[in-house]
């Protein structure tokens, strides 16, 4: 009798809970999709994602995490069939290649009765997703312009160097504008350099040599700024208090700033490592006594010299 | 077809060949007093040799190419082949600064491993196209996509960078320079005037536009057609080792998304320059004069801001087709024209 008031009262806190306790008999598989990293940031993801799956399978026995990366939206659309035919899997945690063509399959496999953690890239139609896990691009400008403007002063020149022409780029850069607006400071111009190291530094080449008084530089993203470096000093102007603002967190960036580096202080957070707490919320899903349902936007921290130790990772590729 | 035109037409024939030559010149011309009339800097020295240096990349590879289209050939992976062999340059200076220290050795290691590279996987295309009897265009794209994933295996999906050590000795080859001159400028000069003399004045360079214009006479006339057609590609990926050896030492890293689309500006550096994309007619010249226009475009708009970002791709395109149309358009020798397509 007691035991069926449990039973009923499970039911009851709905279907994720009644999918928990099904599976406490056996292994609870959570299937993990992501593109095949084909550049430095997605390469972090990559292995960020399987430091998880060590941490979590060696903490819980009974939590199978299947890691599976496909190189485009077809492929990745059928990888996620392949996770609910041949897995059974009780979870999916998915980064989406495109929003557009994964929205169906992602919603075949919520069919399934899984539960959904989507990661970064929001699929194209609302409510599909339990769990929602991603950085902040508009707070990645903004926090970059509060920097800017803190160590700026009235009348200074600033240079912008844009990523790929993307949804991404236009919400990093709005926020951007919006914050310096009223500053004082003049934005001289802004290019795209395709968040890419060569055209960060021919952009940058182009604008020294428009620009004679430039006083910082914000690249909007780590491998951007290292382009955006080799052209200060190639020119020799790397000096008088000139900074550089980049993004990401990339693992030789934050190096720099721990070892003191004046030309790029200060990074601003948009971490690879987000898949992994994608990951362990969704294993909280299974393991917490409290809810965890819900939209986690993580926080765009302004890395300083204070705070770089707790977001290096030597080991990561990026 | 030229020598057709130039029958038909003997008025006409001065004019036309003029324009034919002089037509990426007049184009680069223009786009310099367009650079300039919107910014005076443009011709600042020090924005002039950015310019040069810049243009070394596309031209020493684009001066390869030549050779290959002109032979009635095409090289789609060159960009993945730079992207490669950088990758395993650093691999190698990076494990010899361990035993053989940061010094010119390491250096000229990582470079003589480039041009082994380069000339093996040139050759790799050359024998597939020939011996294989593949189309060009399929082996290259096959070694495209090869190269491209190798790079990015090496670098475990991120980047590979050069010992801090090493990029002290290494760092004058990018940024140096030689009687006011950066060395890459010197490199792609002395690169362009080797390959102006075997396209112009060796038997190697006619037996090039021979199997470009028929492949089958090229045979029948006794010409070792595999093996020229085999050094076309050999030359091509000599001159990605040599573009490479100066990239790198530029940010001293490697990436999969070096050199992307190189291949495509290389091409239409070659074709901006006059040479045939059917092959059977190659011009050095023009080429140099192609991979100049191609950085100059990309220069100037980052000079202005009176053209959307977002429209950038649109006016390289006006510009190449432009000039492209300059050169081919036949002006007032229209009737030698149909004539010509009459024969």
């Amino acid at each position: 009798m007691k035991t069926m008031h449990k039973l009923g009262a499970l039911a009851l806190s709905g279907a994720l809970a009644l999918s928990a306790s099904a599976a406490l008999a056996e292994t609870i598989k959570i299937g993990v999709s992501y593109p095949t990293p084909t550049h430095a940031w997605a390469a972090g993801m990559n292995w960020h994602a399987e430091q998880a799956e060590k941490r979590l399978e060696e903490l819980y026995p009974d939590v199978d995490l299947i890691l599976v990366n496909s190189p485009d939206p077809n492929a990745q659309a059928s990888a996620l069939e392949d996770l609910v035919s041949v897995h059974q899997i009780d979870a999916l945690v998915v980064l989406p290649f495109e929003s557009e063509p994964l929205t169906d399959p992602v919603l075949n496999v919520k069919k399934s009765g899984a539960l959904i953690t989507v990661v970064d890239r929001g699929l194209s139609q609302p409510g599909i997703e339990d769990i929602y896990v991603a950085g902040n691009n508009p707070e990645l400008g903004r926090v970059s312009a509060e920097y800017m403007k803190g160590r700026l002063s009235d009348g200074d020149n600033i240079v912008v160097l844009r990523g790929i022409p993307t949804l991404i780029d236009n919400e990093r850069f709005d926020a951007f504008m919006a914050e310096m607006d009223g500053s004082g400071v003049n934005i001289l111009d802004h290019k795209h350099a395709n968040w890419n190291r060569d055209d960060g530094f021919e952009v940058m080449q182009d604008f020294l040599s428009r620009f004679p008084d430039i006083d910082a530089v914000w690249a909007q993203d780590d491998d951007i700024a290292i382009g955006v470096v080799a052209a200060l000093k190639q020119a020799g102007r790397d000096g008088d208090g000139m900074f550089v603002v980049g993004g990401a967190g990339m693992k030789e960036t934050i190096k720099g700033i721990m070892d003191g580096n004046e030309l790029v202080p200060v990074d601003v957070l948009y971490p690879p490592s987000m898949i992994a707490t994608a990951m362990d919320v969704t294993v909280a899903a299974f393991k917490s006594n409290g809810p965890v349902a819900g939209r986690y936007i993580l926080g765009a921290t302004l890395i300083t010299p204070e705070n770089a130790a707790s977001f290096y990772f030597p080991d990561s590729p990026f | 077809m030229t020598d057709a035109t130039a029958k038909s037409a003997p008025k006409g024939s001065l004019m036309t060949i003029d324009l034919k030559t002089a037509g990426p010149a007049i184009a680069l011309f223009l786009l310099c007093v367009i650079g300039f009339l919107l910014n005076p800097a443009f011709l600042s020295e020090g924005n002039l040799s950015n310019l040069l240096t810049r243009s070394a990349f596309i031209g020493i590879i684009a001066v390869g190419a030549t050779f290959v289209i002109t032979a009635g050939g095409i090289d789609l992976s060159v960009g993945s082949m730079a992207a490669a062999i950088s990758g395993v340059m650093i691999i190698v200076m990076n494990t010899a600064v361990e035993t053989m220290g940061p010094g010119v050795s390491t250096v000229l290691l990582g470079c003589g491993c480039s041009i082994v590279l380069g000339v093996g996987a040139g050759w790799i295309n050359g024998a597939l196209t020939t011996k294989g009897k593949i189309e060009a265009f399929i082996v290259t794209l096959g070694t495209m996509g090869i190269y491209r994933s190798l790079v990015t295996y090496f670098a475990d999906g991120g980047t590979l960078s050069l010992d801090f050590a090493i990029r002290g000795t290494y760092r004058p080859v990018y940024y140096g320079s030689f009687l006011g001159l950066p060395i890459p400028v010197w490199v792609f000069i002395f690169v362009a005037l080797v390959g102006w003399f075997l396209m112009n004045r060796t038997a190697f360079g006619r037996y090039c536009t021979a199997i470009g214009s028929n492949e089958s006479v090229a045979k029948y006339s006794a010409i070792k057609v595999d093996r020229v057609k085999t050094l076309t590609y050999v030359i091509q990926g000599l001159c990605v080792s040599l573009a490479t050896i100066i990239y790198v030492p530029r940010l001293g890293s490697a990436s999969s998304s070096t050199g992307v689309l190189w291949e495509l500006e290389a091409i239409a550096a070659v074709i901006i320059g006059g040479t045939v994309l059917k092959g059977g007619y190659g011009r050095i010249g023009g080429t140099i004069i192609g991979a100049l226009m191609l950085t100059t475009i990309g220069n100037i708009l980052n000079f202005t801001d009176m053209i959307s970002n977002y429209l950038n791709g649109t006016m390289q395109g006006l510009i190449i087709i432009i000039a492209v149309w300059l050169q081919r358009a036949d002006w007032g020798a229209g009737k030698a024209k149909a004539q010509a397509q009459k024969d």
